[in-house]
């Protein structure tokens, strides 16, 4: 089964985008969906944020910081709806979707990181 | 080559017997602390991919120009976003504590024979966090 044995490397990716998700998103998420919209701190300018997005070093992090946490979510929410909505019968497909999502944003987060 | 049993022992077949079991209704999560903090902790990954697909939009209004990246920041600034965008913060919050204070048990340590308290690996899981989250906002923010 290709399945079964591709599920130590599924479990990696799930445990680095778990390990990203938590250092890393909380402080982004706060900085730019709430103390930024609610006028808490100065927002950085276009200029800056452009200027860092485009150093190498940054660039590789956006692209994990993207990548691994929808590894992440496609690894938890294949088991939530496994067994949270016990719908297991349908396993193909979720397994296709999940996966099918984080690999499609993956490129699409590579492609808007790198085509600038 | 059929084997007939003796009359006291069951027949085996190739198929299951049909067993007892209990029905499981679709909100077996709701009725424990335990079972629903489990739930709220898989869901938290929802968030999480909210979260990639809010920062594929800023990179992509990045890209399209300052113009863009206006009517971005002015979406963010929507009452509405905020509040969601506060639920969502809540939620990879908990993720992090929750990951975090299990990493401890994911990877046993042991220092001269005896197992390490777990307090000895979620502290440093913590201070990392803290200093990653100030090296990140001084980053945006400089």
């Amino acid at each position: 089964m290709a399945r079964s044995s591709s599920e130590p490397i599924l479990w990696t990716l799930f445990s680095a985008g778990g390990v990203v998700a938590a250092l890393l998103v909380p402080v982004h998420l706060f900085l730019f969906g709430v103390a930024l919209p609610l006028g808490w701190l100065r927002a950085p300018s276009y200029e800056h944020l452009m200027a860092l997005a485009q150093l190498w070093p940054v660039r590789i992090y956006l692209f994990l910081l993207c990548s691994l946490p929808l590894f992440h979510w496609a690894h938890r929410f294949r088991y939530t709806l496994y067994d949270g909505l016990r719908v297991k019968h349908l396993n193909e497909v979720i397994f296709t979707l999940c996966y099918g999502g984080a690999v499609a944003g993956t490129l699409l987060a590579g492609y808007l990181i790198w085509s600038s | 080559m059929e084997q007939k049993p003796p009359s006291n022992t069951p027949i085996y077949t190739e198929f299951h017997p049909r067993w007892y079991r209990r029905h499981v209704s679709v909100y077996w999560w709701l009725g424990q602390r335990q079972y629903l903090k489990f739930i709220l902790r898989e869901v938290s990954s929802v968030f999480v991919a909210w979260f990639v697909v809010l920062t594929l939009l800023q990179l992509r209004a990045l890209r399209v120009g300052p113009e863009a990246y206006a009517r971005f920041v002015h979406w963010l600034e929507h009452p509405a976003t905020i509040v969601f965008n506060v639920i969502c913060l809540f939620f990879v919050i908990f993720h992090a504590i929750t990951w975090f204070n299990l990493a401890p048990r994911a990877m046993a340590v042991k220092f001269r024979g005896k197992r390490l308290p777990e307090i000895f690996i979620s502290a440093p899981n913590y201070a990392m966090w803290i200093v990653v989250s100030v090296g990140v906002a001084w980053m945006v923010l400089r």
